[in-house]
């Protein structure tokens, strides 16, 4: 019993971290329409700043707190006026896609300043903890709840009796009527960043020394668990986001005293589908509204694309088959081997995220179902490589179908949420479920690629293997974009609700579009394992589906050879900036917020 | 043709539709008029399937539809246009009519769960003749739906939708319902934002369509164009209708002129100040 008094106590210091981070996004849902997912990774600033003052410095609390508010305050500020302020009003989705891009420079930039490694965060705070009755409380929790509360009450009395916190509720309701009343909208959009990201500073600071560490990569889970509670609540909703951050923290804290703490973020990621599905608009949102009808219904970019006169294509496929025979560089040949594989994953991005406007960030684990599919397949049961591959590609095929399935209904940057979490979910899995996937030793000594019996050892003919299965797919996507399926999809994505209308069912073509996408993806992740005879949970990170997204776009969304292209010149630009040094994967990040802000239609153009 | 009745949708304390019950017999045309917000688009919605009726039935030619998805509603031959137009603006203007007429694929019939969607990728991908027919056919088609505004959309039918006028993605909509040969043709404010030119120019466009004997609903502000057009009008106000007959009849009801102009407020009638004409022209001077 004491346990579970303790439990509940844990989970309520919790979910009142969780507050700060998910009011933060609530606040900018509701004034800039924008799921904002550089919040990690101020948060993750704001954790550093506090662990600066106090490890480095050796600052008291009472400074390094408000140092931890105030710099990611700024750097908040920062993000909205220099990264988002010249992308409204443009397509809807370009915000986000450069706030994905802007948390990928922090969280990278931080790697390169502090390194990968988790810092101990020691709590300067005593370590003695009260018994009051069955309950134990210590300091740090009594500072948390008392930093939560007191934030909350200003917050509130900021948006109730300040001219600006009326601004601020004005421009959420109703962003233009609010510039027609003399808003300073660019103003209040700067504060709300600014307030948003100084409540996230703050959690990120006490969540540090709560844990005892801080990382690079902690932004990218308390994301996620943001969004969780936010969506919970119902997502734009102040009281929503603090009541749904208690009951995740509550909920976690009981699930993991009943399961094992391997099983935490499950519960987040959990609740984040499970809510998106039954009820989009949280606990205390509307369930049947209807969207409003936009002028016209362009999530994306518009433009013409870029149409290659078919000699220069043909021109094209011949010197990248030929190419093996005059570089036999394996050097180069290699890298033209990750640039197919990642053309493949890219092809999948466009069809999915491009054509049929399903924006997907979870792709990296289609990628690890396909690895571990084919893996499995070779390794347990004997099938042949080649067979064991394709077979994955069709496992990929179906289960993308099954695991977004749930998420059809949803729409725009809800769509991004869900799928963050099915990818999260996947790696979750492959990680607890050791007696199929071997947890996080992974599968060593997988079989090398092989065709018709023959395995296929040197890098010529795993470029020639490569080359050909992302040639085939490229011929099939271009073949559907001509048919009355390339149409259909598009009309998915332009407007689903006029699509409907017109007899189009939404379950049948995303079910069709994340199949093929699926099996593209599948056979990537497939040929990548055997190449590299091992994988682990790691192999396919969630950056890696940032990156396949970036492709897509850069070649632009729906257009099959400019994702072949967006891959190709992703993979090699970096190559060719080797003396960079670790920096390099800053470089993705900026090209992705570059190119939205400057050519969101990407290189070949959208189609 | 189509068959309401009692159909009612409240939004929390609002009821927006409120026991509506209206007919639409074969080859007739029927016009909704009533003041904004009188819940003429919310009835259109329910009736395509877009929300959902708190109460009454929906028939259509026969077919229960209240409540149904929008394509199914779709499949059984109504097709729509919205009062804000949503064209599918990366779209050409062949490919946007092209999509009205997907309900009428048959290379997309099949409804057989997982088989049927495979079967529709195989045939996308293998183009049997019979699909490369049935393709060409429909692209003949579009220009001869396109033909029905003269050279507005037929010299632009490569451009994107998001490239053309206000007015001519009202037409798109238009042509993109007409490719679905729908049974009943609902218009949602089809002339709204257009000239007088334009709007002279859609009334012969619906007075065409009207004599090739489809059956009409219309919601239209324009009461001349009301006038021109309808066999009856329906009056709704406060989503529940308050009037219906011909549209002469419709035109000279007080409640009607009531809804649409409002009445006088007791005390300006009566406590009106008249200002002598000696103080005017005091002022002008």
């Amino acid at each position: 019993m004491a346990t579970f008094f303790d439990n509940t106590i844990n989970g309520l210091v919790v979910g009142n971290i969780y507050a700060l981070v998910a009011v933060g996004l609530a606040l900018i849902f509701g004034v800039a329409g924008l799921i904002n997912f550089a919040h990690g990774s101020v948060y993750m600033a704001g954790a550093y700043v506090g662990w600066l003052c106090v490890t480095k410095l050796g600052l008291p609390l009472w400074v390094a707190l408000p140092a931890a508010a105030a710099g990611s305050a700024l750097l908040g500020a920062a993000i909205e006026r220099c990264g988002l302020r010249a992308l409204y009003g443009k397509a809807r989705i370009a915000p986000l896609l450069a706030t994905i891009g802007i948390s990928f420079i922090l969280d990278q930039a931080s790697q390169l300043i502090f390194g990968p490694f988790p810092q101990a965060f020691p709590s300067p705070l005593p370590t003695t903890r009260f018994q009051l009755g069955r309950v134990s409380i210590g300091y740090l929790d009594l500072l948390v709840a008392a930093v939560s509360l007191s934030i909350g009450l200003a917050l509130w009395a900021f948006l109730r009796f300040s001219r600006l916190g009326w601004a601020v509720r004005a421009t959420a309701q109703d962003r233009d009527a609010a510039q027609q009343m003399g808003v300073d909208v660019n103003r209040v959009n700067l504060t709300t960043f600014a307030l948003a990201a100084a409540l996230g500073g703050l959690g990120g600071a006490l969540v540090g020394m709560y844990y005892g560490s801080v990382y690079p990569t902690m932004g990218f889970q308390a994301t996620l668990k943001g969004f969780a509670a936010a969506l919970l609540g119902g997502l734009g909703s102040i009281p929503g986001a603090i009541v749904g951050s208690l009951l995740l923290g509550l909920i976690e804290s009981y699930g993991v005293a009943v399961l094992g703490s391997s099983y935490r973020n499950l519960f987040a990621f959990g609740i984040l589908i499970a809510v998106l599905v039954v009820r989009p608009g949280g606990l205390f949102g509307d369930r049947r509204g209807l969207p409003p009808e936009p002028m016209t219904g362009t999530f994306i970019a518009t433009s013409r694309p870029v149409r290659l006169p078919p000699w220069a294509i043909w021109a094209l496929g011949t010197a990248a088959v030929l190419l093996p025979l005059v570089v036999p560089n394996p050097y180069i040949l290699q890298i033209l081997i990750n640039a197919w594989l990642y053309g493949l994953l890219a092809l999948s991005l466009t069809l999915v995220s491009g054509a049929t406007g399903q924006t997907s960030l979870g792709h990296a684990g289609l990628l690890a179902i396909g690895g571990y599919a084919s893996s499995l397949l070779a390794v347990r049961l004997g099938w042949p490589v080649e067979v064991s591959i394709l077979a994955a590609g069709l496992i990929t095929a179906g289960l993308a179908v099954v695991l977004v399935a749930p998420a059809f209904r949803l729409r725009g940057h809800y769509v991004a949420i869900a799928t963050l979490g099915i990818g999260e979910i996947v790696t979750l899995v492959i990680l607890n479920w050791e007696s199929l996937t071997n947890g996080p030793i992974g599968l060593p000594g997988l079989p090398p690629l092989s065709l018709f019996g023959t395995p296929l050892v040197s890098t010529q003919a795993i470029y020639w293997l490569s080359l050909g299965v992302m040639l085939v797919i490229l011929l099939m996507h271009a073949r559907l974009d001509s048919s009355h399926l390339g149409r259909t999809f598009r009309a998915i994505r332009e407007d689903e609700v006029a699509a409907q209308s017109y007899g189009i069912s939404l379950n049948r073509y995303k079910g069709l579009a994340f199949a093929l996408g699926g099996f593209s993806a599948g056979l990537s992740g497939a040929i990548t394992a055997h190449m590299y005879s091992y994988i682990n949970h790691e192999t396919f990170g969630n950056t890696i589906s940032i990156l396949g997204l970036t492709m897509a776009i850069l070649g632009g969304m729906g257009n099959a050879l400019g994702a072949v292209l967006g891959a190709a010149l992703l993979i090699i630009a970096p190559e060719m900036l080797r003396f960079l040094g670790d920096s390099r994967m800053l470089c993705y990040g900026l090209a992705l917020v570059l190119l939205v802000r400057f050519r969101p239609q990407g290189l070949m153009g959208t189609m | 043709m189509l068959d309401i009745i009692n159909l009612t949708r409240r939004f929390g304390g609002l009821t927006a539709v409120d026991g509506v019950s209206l007919r639409v017999a074969e080859g007739e045309t029927v016009s909704i008029i009533g003041p904004n917000g009188a819940g003429k688009t919310t009835l259109f919605n329910l009736i395509s399937g877009l929300d959902t009726p708190d109460a009454g039935s929906v028939q259509l030619a026969g077919h229960a539809i209240a409540g149904l998805a929008p394509e199914r509603i779709a499949a059984l031959g109504l097709a729509r246009t919205f009062q804000h137009g949503r064209v599918f603006g990366n779209l050409s203007v062949r490919d946007n009519v092209l999509v009205g007429a997907h309900t009428r694929l048959r290379t997309a019939r099949s409804g057989l769960p997982i088989l049927g969607p495979l079967a529709e990728l195989a045939l996308a991908l293998l183009r049997p003749a019979a699909v490369v027919h049935e393709e060409r056919d429909l692209h003949a088609e579009v220009e001869t739906i396109l033909a029905l505004f003269g050279e507005r959309l037929q010299s632009r039918i490569d451009q994107p939708a998001h490239s053309l006028s206000y007015a001519n993605r009202r037409r798109l909509e238009i042509a993109r319902a007409l490719a679905l040969h729908p049974r009943l043709l609902l218009l949602d404010e089809p002339t709204a934002g257009m000239n007088p030119t334009e709007t002279t120019e859609m009334l012969e466009v619906i007075r065409t369509l009207k004599n090739r004997g489809l059956s009409i609903l219309l919601i239209e502000h324009k009461l001349e164009l009301v006038m021109q057009l309808s066999d009856r009008v329906v009056v709704l106000d406060g989503g529940a209708t308050i009037a219906e007959g011909l549209p002469a009849t419709v035109r000279d009801n007080p409640q009607v002129i009531d809804a649409y102009l409002g009445r006088k407020h007791p005390a300006e009638v009566t406590n009106l100040p008249v200002r002598p004409a000696s103080a005017l022209t005091l002022e002008v001077a």
